[in-house]
This record gives structure tokens, C-alpha cells and sequence, in this order.
């Protein structure tokens, strides 16, 4: 890898988030750099999900710089980073349960019907999100149920399917995903990790929240790791065992 | 390793299911049921001439119940319905007797109305109060003042125009008033609105799982807003119906709008939680209330009666959505 100043996509410096007297974020750090899979560890409340709703414009930073791309963004809300080409997987998921799986995956996109029927009568092109839908978890090889069941009829490990799909087939520049295999079996869990893999294999950097720690070495190219609400340390798989990176987590031991 | 693809692993739906799953079939039977429970019993129940007033009779209440399903699709509750249709009778009536234009009255009666969806949005949306205690507000504050406008009283309003919901026409035996054709138009409007159309399904998103449809961009405030004001212009619509139907502005009248409207909604199969059913149900619920109300009618049970009975539909309604939802 190259150790001169390789291209850093996504950067947070200094960001404060506090919910009244509850200090969510203190002051954290935060750099993704381009083609990488960076782990996020950290115990329970030590500020993962709020550290990447704040990159993705689902909650605003009390204060703190982020960067894309070098230069300062500032998300009004979630629609503004997926316009800049980041899809999140959300921990509690953000899937209509009632709405089927294709409605899901374009939720927030939807596709109008071509001509006058579109551009007039706003009518959706619901054969042909179907489709799309369809092909798209094809080549991803999700096991899923037909395309036009209710996401409530899925299991746990199906509708995080259809979440990590839905942020496979829209990203541009960057994926990030909370805790993506937490509610997954052993198999589900792999095939998650193998699309992940692919995500970066097109050439989109990943950030991974996980608490599986052998999922977190096998495919993490850099561990960001959180306590209290401000990055402890980065290491590497290599650099670094498991029991290193728990005992920084816990504030037993330094990087 | 990888053999089962989506392909081999989809497994469409049987038909039994598809019609089973449709969420209109429990409440179509309920219909029939009644039917001919009344039909039975009654000759006259099924005579054309009895079918077209059960229709005219459903109008006013198929026509705010298209509102009502809006708002509770998205999760709230709309206590002030028969309210601002009150609101749109009395202001149009009042206007035209004090010798105003009659289309200019009705349309400025049926913009109020609009207004009153606006500030019911408005408050849901923006102080993000909870719509039961913004809608029951807004019922207390007009029912006050439209009691004072009015003097207290119903006054006659005697105008072709503000009437002509009520003209007829024929269609082989059948009278139908114009309201009729209205209201299915507008049943065919919000249908098609709600499901052929991202603003449709938006709705359903939001009444699903608000933070979600969030999440992923849908400007949930916004929208809000726009479901509310289409439910106070649909309820002034229904307050020219209401005026072709009888010609008189009466601040007392729909008191039981809340019930029937809601009644229709539920028992159309529509989730008192937001997010699911639809308006296919909510007609055939109106008609359910409309049907139940003529046939007791024709049975010479007291109208108290029939609120009771409407009651006790509405909470098995409810009962069996809150059953079927734990299930899931
Ligand atoms: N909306 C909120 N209101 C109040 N406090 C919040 C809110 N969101 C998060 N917090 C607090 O901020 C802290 C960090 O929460 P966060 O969800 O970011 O932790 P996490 O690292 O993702 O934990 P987990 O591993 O359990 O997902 C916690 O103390 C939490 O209680
Ligand atoms: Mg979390």
C-alpha cells in the first residue's frame, strides 16, 4: 500500500455532537481513504452510529469540519449525501416494512415511466424497478424471496439483504454500513462480507461498523477504533492482534 | 458453493394467496353480507330506487373518508373532518346570501377548507405535534366559531349552483346525482395518486417507518404538509356535495362524521398505524356505513341505534387489525 499520502475521500476533524448533557461525539477524527475497507470497533454508546450519521448528513455535528474530497460539505440531510454518492446501511436498517422488496430498494428514487405518462401524469415505472430490482440482486446472489413480497415477510438476515443491496446498487463514491451482519448466520454473514468485498473491488472505499472481531480482521484494511466518543487509535490486522484492539477499545492499553 | 440464486429461489405467489393477501376481500364480504342480510329482510332494500339513495347517501361521507385514509395512512388521525366540511357549508351559504358571487363563494369556502388542511399540516408537520390532539383542537375551535358566525342556527341556502352536486341524470334505471360521479372521480383521482405515483408511495413509507423514509431522503415534513392540505381540499369538496345533497348550513350537522369517516377507513382495512391498506377498502368500508345505515333505516331502528352499531364495528375493525398485526 502506498504510504505517501494516499487520497483520503472522507474526513471528519474535531466533530462535537452532543444530545443535551449527553456527550455522543468529543472532538472526534475520522479519514477514509480511497479503496480501503475501514473497520469501526468500539464498545456499546462509544459513538459509532452517531460518528457516521453525522458523515452522512442524518444528524448535523454541534461542531466540526467533514471533507469529501478535501473540501468541506455540509449534508442539510441524507439526501444531500446520497447526491454526493454515499449510501449508508443504517443499524435500525430504514426499510419500509410494508412496501415490497423492489418499492425498498428504490425508495427515495423511484422510477418514472417514460414519455408523456412520466413527465405528465408522474406515473412510477413499476415493471421496470422490478426488474432492475431483480437483476440486481441476481448478481449480487442474495437468496431472497420474489421481488414483490413485503420486506416484513422477510427474515432478519433477507431484509439486511435488501438493505446492503440497496446501498451496492447506488453508491459512487463511498459505501458505509452499520453493523450490516449483526442480525446474520454464519452463511448470510458471508455472503455480506463477500459484497463488501466487491463494493471495494469496484473501486468504492467501505467504512464497517462491526463487533464481530474476526469478521473486523479478515476483511478490514485499517480498524478505526472508538472509546467515549473520540477515535482512540488506527491500526492495521497486521500491526495489531484482537486482544490489542479490545484492550484499546476498553482503554486498557494505548496504540 | 453459490448455486441458489435469486432465480431458483423466488417463489411467486399463488393465486389463493394473491386473493387472500388482497386487503379488500374481507371487507367486500362484510358488504355483501349485509346486503343481503337487508335484502332478506327488506324487499324494498334492493329496489334501484332504494341502491341510488344508499349511494347519494354515501357521498358526503365516501368523499371525507378519502381525506380520513390519507391522514391515517401516514400514521395520524383526523378528528376534524366533519368540522372543516362544516366550515366550507356554512361560509359558502353565508356568503351567497349575503349576495355574493356563488362560484366565487364556493371556491373561496372550499380554499378555507384548504387553509384549515394547511394549518392541520402545519402543526403535525412542523411542531411536530401529535395530529389526534391538532385535529380534536381544531374541531373545538371551529365548532365554536362557526356556531358564532351562524348565529347559532342552520340557515336555509337556496343557490342552483351551491345545489347543482345534486342534479340528476339517469343511467338505465338508475338516478344518479352528480355528487355520485364525483365522488367515484375523486375515489379514481387519489387512487391513482396513491398508487401509480412517488407522492403515493411516499405516503405509505412515511406511515410505515417515518425515520426510515427520512433516511433515505424523502422530505417527511414537507410531505406531511402536502397529504394534509389535499385532505382539507377533498373536505371542501364535500362541503359543495353536502350543500347539493340538502340545501342548508347547519353548524350542528356531521357530528358523526368522525365516526363514519373513521369507521369507513378501518373497516376498509386500512391500519389504524399508518402504511398500510388503501382507498379500494375505503370505499367499500363508506358503503358498508352507508348500506348499515339505510338498511336499520328501512328497518325503522332509531338513527342512535345506528351510531351504535357503527361503534361497534369500528372497534372490531380495529380489534382484528391490532390481532393480525401481532401475529406479524
Ligand atoms: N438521539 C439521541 N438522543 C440522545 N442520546 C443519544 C442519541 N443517539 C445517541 N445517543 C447517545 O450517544 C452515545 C453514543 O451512541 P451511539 O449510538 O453512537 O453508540 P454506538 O457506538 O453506535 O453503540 P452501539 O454499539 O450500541 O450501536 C450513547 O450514549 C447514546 O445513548
Ligand atoms: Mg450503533
Amino acid at each position: 500500500m502506498a504510504d505517501h499520502s494516499p487520497h483520503v475521500v472522507l474526513e471528519a476533524r474535531n466533530v462535537v455532537k452532543t444530545y443535551g448533557h449527553v456527550t455522543a461525539l468529543d472532538g472526534v477524527d475520522f479519514e477514509l481513504r480511497a479503496g480501503e475497507i475501514l473497520a469501526v470497533v468500539g464498545d456499546n454508546g462509544a459513538g459509532k452510529s452517531t460518528l457516521i450519521k453525522t458523515l452522512t448528513g442524518a444528524v448535523h455535528p454541534t461542531s466540526g469540519d467533514i471533507l469529501l474530497d478535501g473540501a468541506p460539505v455540509h449534508f442539510k440531510g441524507p439526501l444531500d449525501a446520497r447526491h454526493a454518492g454515499i449510501e449508508t446501511v443504517y443499524q435500525d436498517l430504514a426499510v419500509a416494512p410494508a412496501l415490497d422488496i423492489a418499492a425498498n430498494l428504490f425508495l427515495g428514487r423511484e422510477l418514472r415511466a417514460p414519455g408523456l405518462l412520466g413527465s405528465l401524469f408522474r406515473r412510477l415505472d413499476k415493471k421496470r424497478m422490478r426488474e432492475e430490482a431483480r437483476r440486481a440482486m441476481g448478481e449480487l446472489k442474495f437468496r431472497l424471496p420474489a421481488i414483490d413480497n413485503p420486506v416484513e415477510s422477510l427474515s432478519g438476515g433477507q431484509r439486511q439483504g435488501v438493505a446492503v443491496a440497496r446501498a451496492a446498487l447506488f453508491a459512487r463514491k463511498l459505501v458505509i454500513m452499520d453493523e450490516p451482519t449483526a442480525a446474520l448466520g454464519v452463511r448470510e454473514t458471508g455472503q455480506v462480507l463477500e459484497l463488501i468485498r466487491s463494493i471495494r473491488d469496484r473501486g468504492l472505499p467501505v467504512v464497517l461498523i462491526s463487533h464481530n472481531m474476526p469478521n473486523v480482521f479478515d476483511i478490514a484494511d485499517r480498524i478505526h477504533i472508538m472509546r467515549l466518543g473520540r477515535r482512540a487509535a488506527v491500526v492495521t490486522p497486521k500491526t495489531h492482534s484482537m486482544n490489542d484492539v479490545v484492550a484499546i477499545m476498553t482503554g486498557a492499553a494505548t496504540a | 458453493m453459490n448455486t441458489a440464486t435469486v432465480s431458483d429461489a423466488e417463489t411467486p405467489r399463488s393465486l389463493t394467496a394473491r386473493i387472500l393477501g388482497t386487503p379488500s376481500v374481507g371487507p367486500l364480504l362484510v358488504l355483501l353480507g349485509f346486503c343481503v342480510i337487508f335484502a332478506l329482510t327488506n324487499p324494498r332494500f334492493l329496489a334501484t330506487h332504494n341502491l341510488s339513495i344508499i349511494l347519494q347517501q354515501t357521498v358526503i361521507i365516501g368523499v371525507l373518508a378519502i381525506g380520513q385514509t390519507l391522514v391515517i395512512l401516514t400514521a395520524g388521525i383526523d378528528l376534524a373532518v366533519g368540522a372543516i366540511c362544516v366550515l366550507g357549508t356554512i361560509v359558502a351559504g353565508k356568503l351567497v346570501n349575503l349576495g355574493y358571487d356563488p362560484v366565487l363563494s364556493m371556491g373561496f369556502a372550499i380554499l378555507l377548507c384548504t387553509a384549515a388542511g394547511l394549518a392541520a399540516g402545519g402543526l403535525v408537520s412542523g411542531l411536530r405535534l401529535p395530529p389526534f390532539i391538532v385535529t380534536l383542537g381544531i374541531l373545538g375551535i371551529l365548532t365554536a366559531a362557526l356556531r358564532l358566525i351562524s348565529e347559532g342556527g342552520a340557515f336555509p341556502v337556496r343557490d342552483p349552483f351551491l345545489a347543482w352536486m345534486g342534479n340528476t341524470m339517469k343511467l338505465g334505471g338508475f338516478v344518479l346525482t352528480y355528487g355520485v360521479l364525483i365522488m367515484f372521480t375523486l375515489y379514481a383521482i387519489v387512487w391513482y395518486l396513491l398508487n401509480q405515483t412517488k407522492w403515493g408511495r411516499h405516503v405509505y413509507a412515511i406511515g410505515n417507518n417515518a425515520e426510515a423514509a427520512r433516511l433515505v431522503g424523502i422530505p417527511v415534513r414537507r410531505h406531511l404538509l402536502s397529504v394534509y392540505v389535499l385532505a382539507g381540499l377533498i373536505y371542501g369538496i364535500a362541503a359543495w356535495l353536502a350543500l347539493g345533497r340538502i340545501p342548508n348550513a347547519d353548524p350542528n350537522a356531521m357530528q358523526s362524521a368522525n365516526l363514519d369517516s373513521i369507521t369507513a377507513v378501518v373497516i376498509g382495512g386500512t391500519s389504524l398505524f399508518g402504511g398500510r391498506g388503501g382507498l379500494i377498502g375505503t370505499l367499500i368500508g363508506a358503503l358498508i356505513v352507508g348500506v348499515l345505515r339505510n338498511g336499520l333505516t328501512l328497518a325503522g331502528i332509531d338513527p342512535l341505534w345506528q351510531d351504535l352499531v357503527t361503534g361497534i364495528l369500528v372497534i372490531i375493525a380495529v380489534a382484528l387489525d391490532q390481532m393480525s398485526r401481532r401475529r406479524s
